[in-house]
Order: structure tokens, then C-alpha cells, then sequence
């Protein structure tokens, strides 16, 4: 009898540890607490410091403690007052002077000042700075052609550049140009990261390594204080297990659902944002040998791909077809008459005979990973099997993120046809001057990787970029446009669409095109 | 015995040295570098540089192993590019975390293990023993992972009994109960697959142990069946199962970066994949040298306790 004798002890030992989850697990079921946004982040931020970081989860917390000069408009990418009242650009666009909002303190209480703003870019840019080693400031080159900042006086400050640059004023409204304490840098030196004080609508209370960041009610906001009582934001790097924790009640906004796991969320309890951004997602082609140095073969490339099945099946819906270089995030910039290449085997069929580039051999350099790649491994299947559908003989070859941007930075030649590659910018300027300029081939220190080059392109993007009038820059991006779209250096694949989850008693939230999480508003009932 | 200890103590030395040369060797090898994974997109050679020479990393490697060496003797193991704080802080926070999740998993399937395998050895063939063996064999082939995930859809999604992730709840916990609410699912789930091995073993080693003459003459005195098994047999046993105890805590400690990762424990695990992609080398090291110092002493505890239990193992 006493194999009942166990199974009885079993039994025994198996209902006290039911009762001891039960009575232990009680309190987890609990909602979170009223007045307290929890948000589940992707990753635990690298510094609080807006200077010295540059991913996106980061930025999401500092856009709520920091204000810059100036910032976007609601749902915008276009540029309005915020720390600066008002501001005049000189006739040349050399010369920035900012008026300054009065009556404005930092949360240490120091008050906010044209030498506060001085201190903040002398910080990142001068070398010999006293407080430069609190760095480094991997940026600052958003603001290198800064000359001189210069006190006019107590409210008045005037920023005089090498030259024009027109992208300066969106570059400010960017979490690199948010302002810190003075005092606080120079209190807390190189943790100034872990010690944060600016002048926005909420203030740092604490932060707890992989556990959270908890940021309180600034009641004396100068932008009306905010109604939530604090924020907490927490590190959830596993999509699951956000998505996990969002369906268990344990957060109440969620950023970067996966796809897959959007139909979880397709109930009453819940409220799902979408929102288009200024990222374009694409495959760089080698224009400079191989099948791709022909243009038709590029062209065809682009009727190959079918762009609708990897939004919709691949993507789930999160993403939208990429009708050119510039995501039209940036309306007052994008050109609206373009369509995207539509998907037409047939045609690229064509192309490729007149051409005589049937059944080239094509290497294609994939990322496991990587910021705003999206799922860039089953994406570069489709993509393959598009191509081969056309007579293409198409050989992935696929890196870890860094490994990656380490083989394709340098250039494709002598090793690649194409590669995939993403971009999320705060201005129309930067990714074609960086990426698709002649003096940007990477030989000359560019990501033109696929080395297009086109003399019209080139001419218009130095144009826009000192053009300060923005009608002007607008008319001069739209054609840029129209021509990269026809020389088709890329293929154009997809603008990201960012999503998020509230729980149905978070109100007043939305998206912004810049992807950063503004909370002033949100209202938790 | 203390002689003992202190000669394997000075061997384990060289060792993490040695780790800690092979670590810096790949690192430099595989392509990449921290100013790259920070840039990102903005990756520009120009830019590279300039940070490279701002993080220090300018240097040549062998130059650079020294510099970190020399500090790390004086106990300062650097900054992290990564997290922008000192390395032995995060290092130490983190271990420490592991270590609450390790340590329990270790226990568990240690305690687990042993009575597993000791009930199925004693009722060998029985309905026990074969139920034991059924169950160990699916503890065993389910991918830890795997078993986290459906741990937190059952438990914490549906039946809201055990919060979902974290070691602590962000509001009104910090305390022990709140601790072990956050530990059963992740201990559990590390634990299961080191049990069933641990299972196994046991239970040949135990019968191993049954067969031989001291069990016979120990049952012909009269002793009781229990004390037989658990006193008699077992301890004899212990000797095999000590050293399998110790392999699986290496199992379990790397079993923990996957564990750690599906359920967000802030353990050395998770920090040392997402240093090794940023190419944070100094956390890299720091976490390394840690982790290793801590199987070596696992190690050698084990290798005392096995001494102690069967004196023909010679100290």
C-alpha cells in the first residue's frame, strides 16, 4: 500500500502548492494603479540624457521630460514654437536668433535662459567644453554647422551657421536638441543620464535598472500640466511577453505590437493607433556593376517585387507600399502624384530581355534584425521568390544587424547586387543627401552603398538644403523625387506604419508622425 | 582539506584570465563595432571615428586587453558603452537577479530530481516508476522557452493567478511574497528540463546502489525499507549524483538567457546577449569574468561536497 502512501503524499504536496499560487497570486490579477500610465517599453533605455542617445525607445520617455526650442505640430512634421516663443532667420540663412518664453524653470529650479541654451549646445559641439566629457554625444553632428551660439541677452539667443542649412529648424525640434539643466550636468556630471532635469510636463522621480523608469506630474508645466499622475515606463524586450503582459492587465500601452499579435486586440477592452512615419523601407541596388547598372534591369526589379503581398501577408497590414525615397509622413514635402511601381511580372519580363539580363545571377545581402527592419527575413524571401518568378537566380546571403551594416556601409561593389536597408528621418533632407548624392558613394564617407548617381539629383538636393523659404524646398524635394523614382536606384518597398494597444480606459493618446510617444494629454479613467 | 581549497582556488585564475583573453580575441574578430551599433543608420565612417576615439576605442586591441586588465585588477571594470554606467554596477545588479532565479531553479530540480528518481529506483517496473519516467521524459524534450510561453498563457493570461513578467511589481511589491509570486513560473520553467535529467540519474544510480551487499545486510538487520532507501542507499548514491547536480548548474545558469529573456528577469543573461549585439565589450567582459568565477566556484564547492561524502575521492 504504499505506492498509495506517495500518491497520496503526491496529492498532498500538489494541493498545497495550487493553494499557495492561489493565495499568492491573488493580488497579480489586480488592474494597475489609477492616475499611473504603465507602458511597456522594448528595451531599457540607454541614458536620460537626450544628448547622448539616439534610439527611438529612448527618445519616448525624454520627449515627456525634456521641451526643445521648438518641436512638431500635433500629428505634423512641420516645426512650432516651444521653448522659443518666436524665432527670425536672416536674409543669407545663416543667422538663427530665438526669442526665448519667459518665466520657464528647469525641475531642479534653476530658470531656463539664452545661457542655458548656450551651455546645452557648447556642451555637445566644442571640445574643449568643461562638461564635453559628460559625452559623448554620438548626434551633435545634427547640429556641426552651428558656428557659434551666442548670448543677445537674458531671453535672446542667436545661433550663427558655417552656412545655410535648412533642415537646422526640424533638426531642433529632434530629442537631440531638447534642453537640459545646466545645473543639473554640472552636478551630476557624466550621470547626468541617470539624474535627468529639463522642463517638461513631467519630471524624473526614479529609475530602477530593468525594471522601470517612473517620471511624475510636473504641475507648474508651462504648457498646462499634464493629467496623468505619473508614468511608468518598463523594459519588455520579448514581443510575446508585452504582448503577454498587455493581455494580463499588467501594462496599459503598448508600443511595436508584432503583426501576428494585433488580432489579439481586436476587442472592446482595447483601443489599436496606427500611424505612418517617416520611414521607407528598401532594397539598395548596385548600379555601379552587374545586371543592376542598367536602369531598365533596376525598373525591373521594381515591377517584380510584388510590394502588396509583403505589406499585407508578410507585414500583416503594418506597413503601407513606398512609392518612392520620401515617406509621405512628410507631406509638406512629398510628391502625391507618384504611384508606386505597380506589381507586373510581365513588364519586368520585358525589361530584363531588352536589357538581356535573363536569368542573371543576383546576391542579396539580408539582416537578421535591426532598427526599423521590420521582419526583414521572410520579407527577403518573398522578395526573392518575386524575382526568380522573372527569370532572376537570387542567393541570400544573411548577417546579424551590425555584422551587416558593416559589410554594406563600405559599398556593395565586388560582393553584392542589392541589400536591404531602412531609414526613420526628422527631415526630407537627410536620407537622400546621405544616401543618394554622387558625393555620398561611401568612399566619400556617405551610405550611397548602391553608388547612384545622377548630376540633376545632386544639384537639386545642395538647392533644397539651402533653401530656407520651405515652399521653395517642397517644390525642390518633389522633383528630386519624380527623377530617384524612374532611375530607380532602389526598389521601394514599404513605409512602416507604428502601432500601439491602450487598454480601453486610456483616452485622449494618439501616434505622431515622428514616433515619438507624447503622454501631456492622456487621460487614464 | 584548506590547502586543497586555496591550490584550486590560485588554478582557477588563469582560467578566467584565459576567458577573459578568448572573449576579447572574438570580440575583436567579429565584424562591427560599439560606435556602429550606436550610430546606427548614421553609421557614417566620419562619425565612427569620432566616437571611437570619444569611447576610448581608438586604440589597438592588444593595447586596449592591457588597459582593461590593469584597471580590472584595481576592481574598476570600466564604463559601459551601452548603458552609460559603470560595468561592476550593472554587472553585480544583474548577477544578482540571476542568481535568485538560478539557485532556485537549481534547488528545485536538485530536490525534485533526487525524489524523482529515488521513488522510481525504489518501485522499479512500478506504476510510480513508470508514470516518473513518462513525465521526466516530456520534462526533458520541451524546450524551456517554449514551456515559459505556455507557462504565461495559462497561468498569467488566463487564469491571472501569476504576473505575467519582472522579478517585482512596479507598484506596492518589493517584498518577499511579491518575489516568489514573480519566481515560480521562471524557476519552474528553468527547472524542469535539469530535473528530468537529474531524474534519470538518480534513478540508475539508485539501483545501481540497490543491488549491492551493505543494502542487503541492512534490509537482513531489519532495518526499515525508508531509512533503507533514503538514509542507506541514498547517500551512497549522492556520490554520482553530486557531479551531475554540478554539470546541470552550468546548464541551468545558461539556460537562464533564454529564460530570462521570455520572462524580462533582469539577470546577467538577457545583459549579456544585448551587450555581445551592441558590442558592448567591457559589459561583455565584466559579465563573463562574473559568471565564470561563479561556476568555478560551484565547481570546486562541488568537488568538495564529493570529497566529503566518499572518501576515496583523494583531496
Amino acid at each position: 500500500m504504499s505506492l498509495f502512501a506517495i500518491t497520496r503524499r503526491g496529492i498532498g504536496a500538489l494541493a498545497g502548492a495550487a493553494a499557495l499560487s492561489l493565495s499568492l497570486g491573488m493580488p497579480a490579477a489586480a488592474q494597475t494603479p489609477p492616475g499611473v500610465l504603465i507602458v511597456g517599453q522594448i528595451a531599457e533605455p540607454k541614458s536620460l540624457d537626450p544628448h547622448a542617445v539616439t534610439a527611438v525607445n529612448d527618445f519616448r520617455i525624454l520627449m515627456n521630460v525634456y521641451d526643445g526650442l521648438v518641436r512638431y505640430r500635433d500629428g505634423t512634421l512641420e516645426v512650432e514654437p516651444a521653448l522659443a516663443s518666436d524665432w527670425e532667420i536672416s536674409e543669407d540663412g545663416t543667422e538663427y536668433t530665438f526669442t526665448l518664453r519667459e518665466g520657464i524653470t528647469f525641475h531642479d529650479g534653476a530658470s531656463f535662459d539664452a545661457e542655458a541654451v548656450k551651455f546645452n549646445f557648447d556642451r555637445m559641439l566644442n571640445e574643449d567644453h568643461p562638461y564635453h566629457d559628460t559625452g559623448p554625444f554620438p548626434l551633435a553632428f545634427f547640429f556641426s554647422a552651428i558656428e557659434e551660439t551666442e548670448v543677445v541677452d537674458d531671453m535672446t539667443v542667436k545661433f550663427t551657421l558655417n552656412e545655410p542649412y535648412a533642415p537646422f529648424l526640424s533638426n531642433l525640434a529632434y530629442p537631440t536638441g531638447l534642453m537640459v539643466s545646466p545645473a543639473a550636468v554640472m552636478e551630476h556630471g557624466a550621470d547626468f543620464g541617470r539624474n535627468p532635469s529639463g522642463t517638461g510636463p513631467f519630471t524624473f522621480a526614479e529609475w530602477r535598472s530593468n525594471e522601470a523608469v517612473v517620471v511624475e506630474r510636473n504641475p507648474d508645466y508651462w504648457d498646462g500640466a499634464p493629467e496623468l499622475e505619473a508614468v511608468v515606463f518598463r523594459p519588455i524586450t520579448d514581443a510575446n511577453t508585452r504582448t503577454a503582459e498587455m493581455l494580463a492587465g499588467g501594462i496599459d500601452l503598448m508600443v511595436e505590437v508584432p503583426p501576428n499579435a494585433l488580432s489579439e486586440f481586436q476587442s472592446e477592452s482595447y483601443e489599436v493607433y496606427e500611424q505612418a512615419g517617416p520611414h521607407v523601407w528598401f532594397l539598395i541596388l548596385n548600379a555601379k556593376e552587374g545586371p543592376f547598372a542598367d536602369k531598365r534591369v533596376r525598373q525591373a526589379a521594381n515591377y517584380a517585387v510584388n510590394k502588396e503581398a509583403i505589406v499585407n501577408d508578410v507585414l500583416e497590414g503594418t506597413a503601407e507600399v513606398a512609392a518612392g525615397p520620401t515617406p509621405p509622413a512628410f507631406a509638406w514635402a512629398y510628391n502625391e502624384d507618384l504611384e508606386p511601381y505597380p506589381h507586373d511580372p510581365d513588364r519586368a519580363r520585358e525589361l530584363i530581355a531588352e536589357a538581356g539580363a535573363e536569368g542573371a545571377e543576383l546576391t542579396f545581402y539580408v539582416t537578421e534584425g535591426g532598427s526599423g527592419m521590420l521582419d526583414p527575413v521572410p520579407m527577403a524571401t518573398a522578395i526573392q521568390a518575386d524575382l526568380e518568378a522573372v527569370g532572376f537566380d537570387v542567393v541570400i546571403e544573411t548577417y546579424e544587424w551590425n555584422t551587416f551594416l558593416g559589410e554594406v556601409n563600405p559599398g556593395l561593389e565586388g560582393k553584392a547586387d542589392m541589400a536591404e536597408m531602412a531609414w526613420m528621418t526628422n527631415d526630407p533632407d537627410t536620407l537622400p543627401f546621405l544616401a543618394l548624392r554622387t558625393a555620398a558613394w561611401p568612399d566619400q564617407g556617405g551610405f550611397n552603398s548602391g553608388y547612384y548617381s545622377n548630376p540633376q539629383v545632386d544639384e537639386l538636393l545642395e538647392q533644397a538644403r539651402v533653401a530656407t523659404d520651405q515652399d521653395e524646398r517642397a517644390r525642390l524635394y518633389k522633383e528630386m523625387q519624380t527623377i530617384v523614382q524612374d532611375d530607380a536606384p532602389w526598389v521601394f518597398v514599404a513605409n512602416w506604419k507604428q502601432n500601439a494597444v491602450t487598454a480601453a480606459n486610456v483616452e485622449r493618446f494618439s501616434l505622431q508622425p515622428s514616433f515619438f510617444l507624447l503622454l501631456k494629454d492622456v487621460v487614464k479613467n | 582539506m584548506t590547502g586543497y581549497i586555496l591550490k584550486r582556488l590560485l588554478s582557477a585564475i588563469p582560467v578566467i584570465l584565459g576567458i577573459t583573453v578568448i572573449v576579447f580575441i572574438i570580440m575583436s574578430l567579429i565584424p562591427g563595432d560599439p560606435a556602429t551599433a550606436i550610430l546606427g543608420s548614421y553609421a557614417t565612417p566620419e562619425n565612427v571615428e569620432k566616437l571611437n576615439r570619444d569611447l576610448g576605442l581608438d586604440r589597438s586591441p592588444i593595447e586596449q586587453y592591457f588597459i582593461w586588465l590593469g584597471n580590472m585588477l584595481q576592481g574598476d571594470f570600466g564604463r559601459s558603452y551601452s548603458l552609460n554606467r559603470p560595468v561592476l554596477d550593472e554587472v553585480l545588479e544583474r548577477f544578482g537577479a540571476t542568481l535568485i532565479l538560478a539557485g532556485t531553479a537549481l534547488v528545485l530540480c536538485s530536490l525534485l530530481g533526487v525524489a524523482a528518481g529515488v521513488v522510481s529506483a525504489a518501485r522499479q517496473y512500478g506504476l510510480a516508476d513508470k508514470a516518473i519516467t513518462f513525465v521526466v521524459l516530456i520534462g526533458i524534450s520541451i524546450p524551456s522557452f517554449f514551456l515559459g510561453m505556455m507557462m504565461i498563457l495559462v497561468f498569467a493570461v488566463n487564469l491571472r493567478w501569476l504576473p505575467v513578467s519582472g522579478m517585482y511589481a512596479i507598484y506596492g511589491g518589493g517584498d518577499l511574497p511579491d518575489l516568489i509570486r514573480h519566481l515560480i513560473m521562471p524557476a519552474t520553467a528553468l527547472a524542469v528540463v535539469a530535473t528530468g535529467v537529474i531524474a534519470r540519474l538518480s534513478r540508475s544510480a539508485m539501483l545501481e546502489v540497490l543491488r549491492q551487499d551493505f543494502i542487503r545486510t541492512a534490509r537482513a538487520k531489519g532495518v526499515t525499507e525508508n531509512r533503507v532507501i533514503w538514509a542507506h542507499a541514498l547517500k551512497a548514491a549522492m556520490v554520482s549524483i553530486i557531479p551531475v547536480i554540478g554539470v546541470q548548474a552550468g546548464f541551468v545558469l545558461s539556460g537562464a538567457v533564454y529564460i530570462e529573456t521570455v520572462f524580462q528577469w533582469p539577470g546577467v543573461g538577457r545583459m549579456l546577449v544585448t551587450a555581445i549585439l551592441t558590442r558592448d565589450i567591457l559589459l561583455v567582459q565584466g559579465g563573463v569574468v562574473v559568471v565564470a568565477a561563479c561556476y568555478v566556484l560551484f565547481n570546486l564547492a562541488v568537488d568538495v561536497a564529493q570529497s566529503v561524502l566518499d572518501p576515496r575521492v583523494k583531496t
